[in-house]
């Protein structure tokens, strides 16, 4: 009898406490107060890199003949560093802080700041993952695959150079709990047996970009492959074994049965160029593994480059991510050349690499542009002259439609309460939005089940209700006046301050508003700036 | 998208929708343009239903029994109105029904994996890691457009994991996902009321106006403002009436089954009168690596009454000529009975049912090994030749190229037609 009773008692009064301590979290003032300098050495060093960068698209806008767009504002920057780095956008708080801060190179301390953030590692390690192990989520996938980004949020958090984080995916021995990297080799595991074109497929696709899965229509060197170099690409992982220890290489011959005379064939492995930079020790994976990210093998450091620029901008500097044309040759460099190089001088750093990428140009320039026609459009936008619009996938969407409707910043140090309903309805959500699989980085139009997802989805409806721990709520309740609300409310929302037209169009809506119709007008604008392009949209 | 109901007023389809629901007249828009939704017979635009059995069904438990033999298990064979042609006793109804349709049982596919087996069921490709390939459904719905229809012209109804997918048509042509036929749609109602509705419309258009500015190519491409129009459009349509099953007789939602596969034959069969060109319904659970017999006899029950009354109801409204209904599952299932009183994967052999849509009808193809031995059916058909012959006599020109976003030109089927289906044999 008493223990029920107890707990009626002790079940509210834990509540309260939890309301109480997300209240007060919500309210204080913002933790850290600056975002430190970076050292001059490292300040030096990304300005040089950033100018070489800068410098060949000059070039190619100049002989185009192509004006670029103007430069876009620091909030806008500062709203495609959240989403890149964190899938999400930033919060009122972050705003506030990053606009109080008025020291030199805001955007590139931004860009670090934002990187040591454990948001960073978690989400890049996701969106990494899906080139290396897929997007799957079959039953007994999704607990190796969860301990595969967990891993690969670990490597990004310690800064693990990624030629070695390449080279322990590739050749890794062991349990795949223990040893997570292996589950690279376990995703391709498929009625037990472990599928080595699948592995050739994906290394070659994930770590050097080209396809030589699709040898039909394209004509480069991979093109002209035959069978039997694939074969012999897939013979490395032709010794891998699945056992009581996890993943191991064992003794043996990698063999395929002839498609005419259905006689089996041993395969020996072999790699299509660059014979000597697998050494000779170890075992077939680690050759592998070493001519893969041999420091001469451009293709490793060109993919990379190509993939990041992808996932930073929406869209790869090569279209599709994983089918590079051949490096120039005859002492030529391109982009993918500069941004490759500099990543290999700075031992393969991906942080390093991002940070050129955001302080490039292209990645500051806006993605509103003069001119208004669409071929001239396509010009620009094929030569990175304005910013792409690039749909939010579906956990950034949800990602910022949690954020804007949450004053304080969501993070690790969110609290407890606040994750789990974050992680709970993120799950639901994504599966309703669609999620886009490994063809992520393709161009997406927008769907109906999205637009009603966004309309009148239970979401949207329960983020935006106003409530004293919601931003609607409480910008109602906390802005002192009505266009100090509605400008909290295009900040929370999208990170910008309204037009002249915006301001005046809802300043009249609030007119003389009694406090209920107050919040009414103001969950309103809530549901229209969900429901905005300029929300759905990166841009 | 043109209004014929309001030429000249220079008023945009959205300003009528939004004018229309304000003053709660959405009864005023057609619901179909023209009388595409009256029309029967041949002359009616064509679509397809396809019964989807996901997991594999067992082709001796279905429609090519072997009862006798050491393969057969206990499944009985019964007589249908094809001569000749005997079916699994589990299927009374369809037994009565089947003549109207085909009998394939000499499919054969070299993926006997679930997730691959159902790609190139869904397809006709097998699985390509470069690109996707568009699902039976999201070609129709591309290729043939309808106008007037207001609601998706391509639904899923059922468990959404393995709905057809736009693919390399664009998300914009993946099936419309309803996870359980017999509730209500989901988001389609607007979360407040109507004044406020109105009020959140305008502020976006304000919102996309600002936005607008300097990006109106980027921005039409992105067909956001196209999704909401169409969004709003379907959720005034009086069209969404096709899936409120309530508005059945009793009689015809207990000769379905009250259970989510049969209300789902039921919608489908309203989705097609209204205009849609595609419906996949989902019956899981033929997966019977143990307890086969149970399993296949617990789904039977389900799909036969809802499958005989489908093609019945058809039949009794005039549109079976118009409407292609395609039985199938991912593969077969092994004539080996393991120790479990299961069935594995088996890709070569299997069987479905295929017909209306102006196929020809009773015939049956093919043929298995009654003791199993041979792996290789007489008269192979191989998947793709199927979904070629699907798609000319639905009207689509089944080798059309499309350009993929990888730059490579794809035709929408490289099988060639089953002359015999098309009754030319």
């Amino acid at each position: 009898m008493r223990l029920p009773r107890l707990r009626n008692f002790l079940v509210p009064l834990g509540v309260a406490a939890a309301v109480c301590l997300l209240v007060a979290s919500a309210i204080r003032m913002p933790r850290v107060p600056t975002v430190p300098a970076l050292p001059d050495a490292a300040s030096a060093s990304l300005a040089r890199a950033v100018e070489r960068v800068n410098a060949e698209f000059d070039r190619q806008w100049r002989e185009s003949g192509l004006t670029p767009a103007q430069v876009a504002d620091d909030l806008q920057v500062l709203r495609r560093l959240s989403l890149a780095l964190h899938g999400t956008i930033p919060s009122l708080e972050e705003i506030r802080r990053f606009e109080q801060d008025t020291a030199p190179a805001r955007l590139e301390r931004w860009t670090r700041h934002l990187l040591n953030d454990r948001r960073f590692a978690d989400y890049f390690a996701e969106r990494l993952a899906r080139s290396f192990v897929g997007a799957e989520t079959g039953q007994f996938i999704v607990f190796r695959r969860d301990r595969f980004v967990q891993w690969l949020s670990e490597q990004l958090q310690r800064r693990t150079p990624y030629d070695s984080i390449v080279r322990q995916m590739i050749a890794e021995e062991g349990l795949w709990t223990g040893e997570p990297a292996t589950n690279f080799i376990t995703a391709a595991v498929a009625n037990e047996e472990i599928d080595e074109n699948k592995l050739a497929g994906r290394s070659v696709r994930a770590f050097l970009g080209q396809r030589i899965d699709c040898a039909q229509c394209h004509d480069h060197p991979f093109a002209d492959w035959k069978q039997e170099q694939f074969a012999q690409l897939a013979a490395y992982f032709g010794q891998v074994r699945m056992s009581l220890v996890g993943v191991e290489d064992a003794a043996g011959e990698f063999t395929v049965e002839d498609r005419e005379t259905l006689e089996k064939r041993v395969i020996s492995p072999a790699v299509p160029f660059g014979a000597d930079w697998q050494g000779n020790e170890g075992t077939r994976r680690e050759r592998l593994a070493r001519w893969v990210t041999h420091p001469e093998n451009r293709r490793f450091e060109r993919a990379i480059a190509n993939r990041v620029w992808g996932l930073m901008f929406g869209r790869p500097y090569f279209d599709p991510v994983d089918d590079l044309p051949d490096p120039p040759t005859g002492g030529e460099s391109d982009l993918l050349d500069l941004l490759g190089e500099d990543f290999r001088n700075h031992n393969y750093d991906l942080r390093r690499l991002i940070e050129v990428i955001a302080a490039s140009r292209p990645f500051r320039l806006d993605s509103a542009h003069s001119l208004d026609d669409e071929a001239q459009l396509a010009q620009l936008e094929s030569q990175w002259a304005v910013f792409p619009l690039v749909r939010l996938r579906p956990e950034q969407m949800i990602g910022a439609c949690l954020q804007a409707a949450s004053v304080g910043t969501i993070d690790r140090n969110s609290h407890l309460l606040v994750r789990l309903i974050r992680f709970f309805r993120e799950r639901d959500f994504v599966e309703a939005y669609g999620d886009l699989g490994e063809d992520e980085l393709q161009d997406h139009a927008g769907t109906i089940p999205q637009a009603l997802l966004r309309m009148n989805g239970k979401l949207v409806r329960e983020v935006i209700e106003p409530n004293p721990f919601s931003s609607s709520g409480r910008i109602t309740g906390l802005a002192g006046s009505d266009e100090a609300c509605i400008e909290a409310v295009f900040l929370a929302c999208l990170t910008r301050r309204p037009t002249e037209t915006e301001r005046k169009h809802f300043l009249a809506q609030f007119g003389a508003a009694t406090p209920p119709q107050r919040s009414a007008i103001v969950e309103d604008m809530f549901w229209s700036m969900f429901n905005a392009p300029e929300f759905a949209w990166n841009h | 998208m043109s209004f014929p109901f309001f030429p000249s007023a220079g008023i945009t389809r959205r300003e009528v929708l939004r004018l229309s629901s304000m003053l709660g007249l959405s009864f005023v828009l057609p619901a179909l343009e023209g009388r595409a939704a009256e029309a029967r017979g041949k002359e009616r635009p064509k679509g397809l239903i396809l019964l989807w059995l996901a997991g594999g069904p067992s082709q001796l438990e279905t429609w090519d029994p072997h009862p006798g033999t050491l393969i057969g298990g206990e499944t009985q064979a019964i007589r249908t109105r094809i001569p000749g042609l005997e079916i699994a006793d589990l299927y009374p109804q369809m037994a009565e029904r089947i003549h109207s349709l085909n009998v394939i049982r000499s499919l054969v596919s070299k993926e006997g994996d679930h997730e691959r087996g159902t790609y190139l069921l869904k397809t006709g490709y097998r699985p390509d890691p470069t690109l996707t390939h568009p699902s039976l459904g999201a070609i129709l719905a591309h290729e043939l457009p309808r106008a007037g229809v207001e609601i998706p012209r391509y639904v899923a109804l059922g468990p959404a994991s393995s709905a057809g997918r736009g693919g390399f048509l664009g998300d914009e042509y993946d099936a419309f996902k309803v996870h359980d036929p017999a509730r209500p749609l989901e988001n389609v109602t607007p979360a407040t009321s109507r004044r406020r509705q109105e009020r959140r419309l305008s502020n976006l258009d304000v919102l996309e106006e600002a936005f607008r500015r300097g990006r109106r190519v980027q921005l039409e491409r992105t067909l956001h403002r196209d999704t909401i129009d169409r969004a709003l459009t379907m959720m005034t349509s009086a069209q969404l009436r096709a899936f409120e099953v309530e508005e059945e007789p009793q009689a015809v939602r207990d000769a379905y089954g009250r259970n989510a596969f049969g209300t789902g034959c039921l919608v489908a069969r309203r989705l097609i009168e209204t205009g849609v060109r595609a419906v996949e319904v989902t019956l899981s659970g033929w997966d019977s690596h143990a307890n086969n017999f149970e399993a296949h006899r617990a789904n039977a029950g389900l799909l036969d009454p809802a499958f005989a009354s489908l093609v019945r109801d058809l039949e009794e409204r005039d549109l079976l000529e118009s409407t292609m209904v395609l039985c199938i599952g991912e593969f077969g299932r092994t004539p080996k009975i393991n120790p479990l009183a299961g069935r594995d994967h088996w890709p070569t052999g299997f069987s479905c049912v295929v017909g209306g849509g102006g196929l020809a009808s009773g015939l049956v193809l093919g043929e298995t090994d009654p003791e199993g031995r041979k792996t290789e059916p007489g008269d192979p058909v191989e998947v793709k030749d199927l979904y070629a012959t699907i798609l000319h006599v639905l009207g689509v020109e089944h080798n059309k190229h499309m350009m993929t976003p990888i730059g490579r030109p794809m035709a929408f089927s490289e099988g060639r037609l089953l002359e015999r289906l098309l009754g030319k044999a």
